[in-house]
């Protein structure tokens, strides 16, 4: 009986350690080959409707011209976040062609999996994106100096305020004086003393990675005049007087009780209850016939003019995966999707603004048209994104958890900890 | 005067040969009856490429710097020995989410041991509306968590229907953004939850204690709480077992509530379960091997406590 169970034992023990280092076979992921390649292809779209709608018009306009090159657009399957269900997509191989969702702070990861065809191998790509998008294309290169994406899309993160609550806390609904922080709390106090909502505003509270995309890093580009929370090299940057002073801001918005600590089900701003938000124009179409709104840059300790504050942009950029059979025509389609004329579509579809160069000119029309718009893309020319290493989610994720004690929560001395988390923020983003 | 009729060990039996005598090699791999295993084969396979092999695979991880790579991909996963084990047990935040679930089922246990055993009883005892009673306590159960979740802010946020009713005793910081009050508000969200499911097993044992034995007792004079304490208790002790096992297995591998209710697990952490931890280092950012390693020693400790368990609530039943 011994003697059978060992044989059994050692047969299913051999037969695991096949399957366990059969997992881990060599290969190349993208082949010149794959990349001259032509013939249908599948996209993925985010699932917002306007978003929606664009893709499968872009979709249906290309299909018309291209007969032997169809492409099959869809929405990002449903999952936790985009960002895991590509990752899970990479690994098991079914990744489409492009997605045009991809998150710049997972690009590095999406990278390291293998999972992504370097565009800069495309024939004129350097040129085709720094000629569209100029500078700000910069950030997005990987540290190899190539483009695994491409920038294409940006929602410049400003405070929305509601003009009916501004009216009734006695707050100027024109020049509503949110510039520096002292305003921006005097004008907190006033919402709060005046019980015109529960709350001045409310950023999101909760721990995922990509929330301080939405309070700390908006803040700090705009006071830094547009640095990063990073170098080139994945050294923390905000463990300096700016980097202070924006978590100070924000320690003393939850500790006078401006924000709410708690997850709120919904949007608190489109439902009233908080009367500032910090957000890009996506956001727009939600808060249709819901709020009457405003908007204006973040605001900095000094007071910065508007046309040289920076923000957090918000970004979208399009990812070409090396599951991709027909490269060739990805790269053919990812052209005729960030062209001038397809950028005008999203531009007017969408209200989110692409990364171009010449958005403010191109579209001249169309800002004229939508006033309101003007000022999200003024501010698409100076933003400053999340680094985009291989290591980038948990260095942001450690940042949270330091922000959601030291600052959310107020536990602490702010400045020990600041210096702690950009100890732990480097380690971490230093990682290969 | 008694007959032995089992043939003492060593002893030849009658009509068998003397010596060993070579069996088929099909015989000697699997046994007597070789067609039981192509009866269990079925559940062999599944248990084997559902559980046993992602447990494999799971502990192979844990002792390399393992990444998740596209099909065909060469990338290299470097053998580290020990060192995601021992980052498990120097990393604050994962000693932190073990002492977390630890304070989760030490409330979280008992009160569905005690709770699922008492109204079980009283649902037994009960003779009309029993199925709709079964039912009420059933639905928590079956209802989708992210649905009650969203009841449970409502009730619990800040601004709360709990809060307003408890006015100026209302707890500041609230419910769910305290760090004191946040992993006991989950373990009570989770033992409402699972408790219909609980009831349903124990109910299922309450049909198996024999009504002599309650007869026998009340001519003894026991009344209805000894009588609970003397048969009831000991008769259901066999689901019992099942209830501390399962919930405890559950229980430590507890998830979608922190992830839910306190938004990923805060307040400063307070409510991180070492399985959003596993999650968010292993799908979120790319450490799958920590992920593993954190998930093996959350595995042994619950084998650990089950063996304890078994062996101190089900040892008499061997």
């Amino acid at each position: 009986m011994q003697r059978r169970m060992i044989a059994i034992g050692t047969a299913l023990a051999a037969a695991t350690a096949l399957v366990l280092t059969g997992c881990s076979g060599g290969g190349n992921a993208s082949s010149s080959d794959a990349m001259q390649a032509k013939g249908p292809i599948t996209i993925w779209y985010s699932n917002n409707e306007q978003e929606v709608q664009w893709g499968k018009a872009a979709v249906a306009s290309w299909n018309e011209d291209h007969p032997d090159q169809q492409v099959k657009g869809q929405e990002v399957p449903a999952g936790k976040s985009t960002e895991e269900v590509i990752g899970a997509a990479i690994t098991a191989g079914t990744t489409p062609c492009l997605v045009f969702n991809n998150l710049p702070a997972a690009t590095g990861q999406f990278q390291k999996q293998g999972g992504l065809v370097d565009l800069s191998k495309f024939s004129g790509a350097d040129a085709y994106i720094e000629k569209r998008s100029g500078d700000v294309a910069d950030q997005y290169k990987s540290s190899d100096g190539d483009f695994y994406q491409m920038p294409w899309k940006s929602n410049p993160v400003m405070i929305f305020y509601n003009k009916d609550v501004f009216e009734k806390a006695g707050l100027s609904t024109t020049d509503p004086q949110l510039g520096t922080y002292d305003e921006f709390l005097a004008a907190a106090q006033k919402i709060k003393d005046s019980g015109a909502a529960p709350y001045a505003i409310y950023p999101t509270p909760t721990s995922e990675f990509f929330q301080p995309n939405f309070d700390f890093l908006p803040l700090y580009a705009a006071e830094t005049g547009g640095k990063g929370i990073a170098t080139k090299d994945n050294e923390a940057t905000f463990d300096d007087q700016a980097g202070y002073d924006v978590a100070n801001f924000w320690k003393t918005v939850y500790e006078k009780g401006y924000a709410g600590t708690e997850q709120v089900q919904g949007d608190a701003f489109a439902t009233g209850k908080a009367a500032m938000a910090i957000v890009g124009p996506w956001a727009i179409a939600s808060y249709k016939g819901k709020v009457n709104w405003g908007s204006v840059p973040v605001p900095t300790k000094n007071g910065t003019a508007a046309d040289e504050t920076y923000t957090f942009p918000d970004a979208k950029n399009v990812g070409m995966y090396s599951s991709c059979k027909n490269q060739g025509t990805a790269w053919d389609f990812l052209k005729y999707a960030t062209s001038s004329e397809q950028d005008q579509k999203l531009l007017e579809t969408t209200g989110q603004m692409p990364i171009r160069t010449d958005l403010s000119t191109t579209y001249a029309d169309y800002f004229a048209k939508n006033p309101s718009y003007k000022e999200f893309g003024s501010q698409a020319a100076r933003t400053v994104d999340d680094p985009t290493g291989p290591n980038t989610i948990a260095a942001l994720q450690d940042f949270r958890d330091f922000y959601t004690k030291a600052v959310i929560s107020g536990d602490g001395d702010l400045k020990a900890q600041l210096k702690q988390a950009a100890t732990e923020f480097t380690k971490q983003a230093q990682q290969k | 005067m008694t007959t032995h009729t089992t043939s003492p060990r060593g002893a030849v039996r009658p009509g068998s040969t003397p010596g060993r005598t070579p069996r088929p090699a099909l015989q000697k791999v699997f046994g007597r009856n070789p067609l039981g295993w192509l009866f269990s084969a079925p559940y062999l396979v599944f248990v084997l490429a559902i559980f046993a092999y992602p447990v494999c695979f799971a502990v192979y991880m844990s002792f390399k710097d393992y990444f998740f790579a596209a099909p065909g991909v060469t990338v290299d996963r470097p053998w580290v020995g020990l060192q995601n084990y021992v980052q498990v047990f120097q990393d604050p935040q994962v000693l932190q989410s073990f002492r977390n679930v630890a304070v989760f089922l030490v409330i979280n246990v008992p009160l569905t041991v005690v709770l699922a055993l008492v109204l079980s009883a009283a649902l037994n005892s009960v003779v009309r509306w029993s199925t709709f009673f079964r039912v009420s306590y059933y639905v928590p159960y079956v209802t989708a968590s992210v649905a009650v979740v969203g009841v449970w802010l409502f009730l619990f946020s800040q601004n709360g229907v709990v809060n307003s009713l408890l006015g100026p005793l209302a707890p500041s910081p609230s419910w769910l953004s305290n760090s004191a009050l946040a992993m006991p508000m989950i373990a009570v969200f989770v033992t409402w939850k699972q408790l219909g499911f609980y009831i349903l097993l124990y109910l299922a044992a309450l049909q198996n204690v024999p009504k002599e034995l309650y007869e026998s007792a009340a001519t003894d004079g026991a009344g209805r709480v000894r009588q609970f304490f003397s048969v009831t208790v000991p008769g259901v002790r066999p689901a019992t077992v099942l209830v501390l096992l399962l919930s405890t297995v559950i229980g430590a591998n507890l998830f979608t509530e922190p992830y839910l209710l306190t938004g990923g697990g805060g307040p400063n952490g307070a409510s991180t379960s070492p399985v959003l931890l596993i999650y968010q280092q292993g799908i979120q950012q790319g450490h799958p091997g920590y992920a593993a390693a954190i998930g093996v020693v959350l595995m042994i400790g619950v084998l650990v406590i089950a063996f304890f368990q078994n062996r101190f609530a089900g040892g008499r039943d061997r």
